[in-house]
């Protein structure tokens, strides 16, 4: 098991380099791939709780495989979350199954704010459109990008 | 509310995307879609329930029932988180989602939710299936 925290980690590190020189996203966004190895409730239990924001995507958020996966990206990219980590469910039929089970919820994407399920790309979209999602974020010490957008709006 | 200009932008590229490739809602209803139907019907007694099928617009054979987006108007929602209410759908249609049922894309809505805006949202395009929608700036 510290073996597959090694590979995590290290798949992190990796990915935070590539997506920094990538450019098209902040350097923060970290994507797990494969290396969530094994995925147990207590595994799962740990991986959420790890970051304040993580999601099980398929896909990565650099190249997502799915629609729904890419509108949670979007989604957090509109508010300016960049430091958050991305499980790629594809890479891993264990963890596909295992984050299923965790949160009792039959579909991919998941996202997790603070160690809790928050729910998919629906319940996400419905929280960005009437402002939970800026709130929920505040929360956590993060603040919405799309605060300063709005200001900005106002002083024009 | 906040960017919802984007937002919806973002959605409706999706659904002119969408449009362009399959033809969704062909008219068929297949077996699937009408056990889905029923039942919601049972579990929920709606209002209002609008259901389409959305896989042609997916990486899988012409006529599969994969992919479905679905909204459910009841007052069996009201006071209710939106994690309960799609977790009321996923119990209704369990057999299903553990089965074929691949995506299913939920708005579950009290009647005066409805009333504000009645209607069923389009899914972002599928990624899976085509590299050419993929590159999403």
């Amino acid at each position: 098991m510290s073996g597959s925290l090694g590979r995590a980690a290290t798949a992190l590190l990796r990915w935070g380099r590539g997506v920094a020189s990538g450019g098209l996203r902040g350097p923060g966004v970290r994507a797990a791939g494969s290396g969530a190895g094994g995925a147990s409730a207590e595994r799962l239990d740990a991986l959420v709780k790890k970051d304040k924001v993580v999601v099980f995507l398929k896909g990565t958020p650099e190249q997502p495989q799915c629609g729904f996966s890419n509108a949670v990206v979007q989604i957090l990219r509109l508010h300016g979350v960049r430091d958050y980590a991305a499980y790629n469910v594809l890479d891993d039929p264990q963890l596909r199954q295992g984050v299923k089970d965790y949160s009792n919820w039959p579909t991919i994407p998941q996202v997790y704010l603070n160690g809790e399920f928050v729910g998919g790309c629906d319940i996400l979209l419905q929280m960005h459109q009437n402002g939970d999602l800026v709130e929920e974020l505040k929360k956590l010490g993060i603040r919405s990008a799309l605060l300063d957008e709005t200001e900005g709006q106002d002083s024009k | 509310m906040l960017s919802g200009q984007l937002v919806r932008r973002l959605f409706s590229m999706s659904g002119r995307v969408c449009l362009s490739r399959g033809s969704s809602g062909s008219g068929i209803i297949g077996p699937i879609e009408a056990a889905i139907r029923t039942k919601l019907e049972q579990a929920l007694n709606p209002e209002v329930l609008e259901l389409r099928n959305e896989s042609s617009g997916h990486a899988v054979p012409p006529g599969s029932e994969t992919h479905f987006r679905v909204a459910v108007v009841s007052s069996r929602f009201e006071g209710l988180s939106p994690l309960q209410r799609h977790r009321l759908v996923h119990a209704a249609l369990s057999e299903e989602l553990a089965g074929p049922v691949h995506a299913l894309a939920i708005q579950a809505r009290t009647p005066a939710q409805w009333r504000e805006n009645p209607q069923l949202d389009t899914s972002p395009p599928c990624l899976g299936g085509s590299k050419k929608t993929r590159g999403t700036s």
